[in-house]
């Protein structure tokens, strides 16, 4: 419902006074967009549902799954450990100025790799997933919706979501955290042949604080976020692609749309996951070292 | 209560009710509605071709028919069962019983032509690969395609190939029901005559029931043996049904209806007086605004 452009003109019947009026429109303006918010949220709960159910009573085939295998994960493994390998080495740039100054410059190792393991190395990979396979499967989904491929796949007795969304989401779900080991391992490599090599900082000391502050459980609940990660990017981006506008302007929306709000997904479960992940770390081990 | 698959194809079989049953069909997006009130039966064998003008719901129906969009009241029958009233699993076996032929042939873009004929096989048959070869190369000489186009792409072909194409897929599972969405449109007169003609050859080598969806006048009297015509609700007076014309083709001219009339003669009638009626009121309010 538009009450904004209902309004717009002459102001709420009955509320008297321009701040009134205006105070009035800007209420209406809020419960608008909420309610459009609320729709949106539900419209990809019910599409995430349809897709669970998919995924519990059929398999998918094993074409599929092999093809969306190969292009979600394996063609975005150069980019990832690329960026990952520049991350690492941009993180010893940042921090060796301050811990110089500090004479802590050994402890960069455990700066980099914490860093990485933890945050960077995980939300990197997904936001080059949301930017690189988000994208691309949310502009492919909406042309398939906009040239009537998907009504084809429905005639044909081939439910759309269990044929498109099922390979692709099992896809993300499963390499996710395996683009994240590459992003990590390749931006560990970075941060010491930078800070060893180029900053001639003691290889044994840089090994030696790395391991002390950076252990498995740092490594596998970085790892473990990025499934989170994974299914909520390929859920708002077939979302974004089954519910396209017509028209190239409408595919080039979805395609934004779903690397936006993959991105903003990828923040939120990240703060909400590092509070949770955090909680459990200081359940476990209450006398383990920590940076701060 | 929902009645069973088994029981209503028994009785669909026992009686000579019609194997399509529109009845009281209304279809709204929104606040728009498109389809009101519609009636109609469709028996076995019959080619129905649906006429109208352009928005006047032809393709909804089509649509609604296959169960690619809901009714917002009324209901559609094929052969004693409503489509809503069906699983998952039930609707998907129910469909495989349609062929749709796309107005713009809707073939899977990262397919071969091969494989997007070879689909329905690999999707609801048990058939080996040498087998689905075997139907493809039918299915391609039947719609009079060299062996040739099997291994090109949908992009590499013209569209009066793309659309034998489509008509070819449409024919893989041999389907009791063929729907054709605009199957000429967009295409030169000899290609025109040539779908034409491929309707009529799948009609009598298969047996099919048909429902083409044209503003083809010339396809509606080569082909159909009944002709149904639909009108815009939004230039339909209160009480006047949706469906101005119901009957043999050859017949439609003895009509009394002057709508169906310039319809079929390709005359604008009192559209050009409407188009001339805006026009002014356009370059009045230009010359109010210039003057003041």
């Amino acid at each position: 419902m538009s009450l904004g452009t209902q309004t717009s003109g002459d102001g709420l019947p009955g509320v008297p006074g321009s701040f009134l009026n205006d105070l009035a429109q800007w209420v209406a303006d809020v419960g608008e967009r909420t309610i459009a918010w609320l729709v949106a949220l539900g419209s990809v709960s019910i599409f995430a549902g349809r897709m669970v159910r998919w995924l519990v009573i059929k398999r998918p085939q094993r074409e599929t799954i092999l093809w969306n295998f190969y292009h979600i994960g394996v063609l975005s493994l150069p980019v990832v450990a690329m960026t990952g390998m520049f991350i690492g080495m941009v993180l010893a740039v940042q921090s060796y100025a301050q811990f110089k100054m500090l004479n802590l410059e050994t402890r960069l190792g455990a700066v980099i790799n914490m860093s990485l393991v933890r945050e960077l190395g995980p939300v990197l990979a997904a936001t080059m997933l949301a930017g690189r396979v988000g994208s691309a499967m949310a502009a492919e989904l909406g042309t398939m919706r906009v040239t009537e491929q998907i009504d084809a796949l429905t005639v044909m007795g081939a439910d759309p979501i269990h044929y498109l969304v099922v390979p692709r989401f099992l896809a993300c779900l499963f390499l996710i955290p395996a683009l994240t080991l590459m992003a990590d391992f390749m931006g560990v490599v970075g941060g010491y042949f930078y800070s060893v090599h180029i900053l001639n900082i003691d290889a044994y000391y840089y090994l030696q604080n790395s391991a002390e502050y950076v252990g498995l459980f740092d490594l596998a609940a970085g790892t473990a976020k990025t499934l989170f990660f994974g299914a909520s990017i390929a859920v708002i981006a077939c979302h974004h692609g089954f519910h396209c506008e017509p028209g190239a302007e409408g595919v080039g929306r979805a395609a934004t749309y779903a690397f936006v709000h993959s991105f903003v997904a990828i923040l939120l479960l990240d703060l909400v996951l590092g509070i949770i992940l955090e909680a459990i770390y200081g359940m476990l081990w209450t006398t383990a070292p920590r940076l701060v | 209560m929902a009645v069973s698959v088994a029981e209503a194809t028994t009785k669909a079989a026992s009686d000579d009710s019609p194997l399509l049953r529109i009845e009281g069909l209304h279809v709204r997006f929104g606040r728009q509605p498109v389809l009101r009130d519609i009636n109609l039966g469709i028996r076995r064998g019959e080619t129905v071709a649906i006429l109208g003008e352009s928005g006047c719901g032809k393709t909804v129906m089509l649509k609604t028919l296959a169960g690619l969009l809901r009714p917002t009241a009324g209901r559609v029958l094929f052969d004693g069962l409503n489509f809503q009233e069906l699983s998952p699993s039930e609707l998907a076996r129910q469909r495989t019983r349609f062929g749709f032929v796309f107005q713009q042939a809707a073939l899977f873009d990262s397919m071969t032509i091969g494989e997007n004929i070879a689909f329905p096989l690999r999707q609801h048959t048990k058939m080996t690969p040498d087998q689905i070869h075997e139907v493809v190369t039918r299915r391609l000489a039947e719609v009079g395609l060299p062996e040739a186009v099997r291994m090109k792409k949908p992009g590499e072909l013209s569209g009066g190939m793309r659309k034998r194409v489509g008509l070819a897929r449409a024919l893989a599972l041999e389907p009791e029901v063929m729907l054709y969405d605009e199957p000429t449109t967009g295409l030169d007169p000899i290609m025109s005559d040539v779908i034409n003609e491929l309707m009529l050859r799948t009609r009598s080598a298969h047996s099919v029931t048909s429902i083409i969806v044209t503003h083809d006048m010339r396809t509606a009297v080569k082909v159909a043996d009944r002709v149904v015509m639909l009108y815009p609700l939004a230039r339909l007076g209160p009480g006047e049904g949706q469906i101005l014309y119901d009957g043999p083709p050859r017949a439609i001219e003895e009509t009394a209806d002057n709508r169906v009339i310039q319809f079929v003669r390709g005359e604008a009638g009192e559209r050009l007086m409407e188009m001339r009626r805006q026009q002014n009121i356009s370059e009045n309010t230009q010359g109010k605004a210039d003057h003041g």
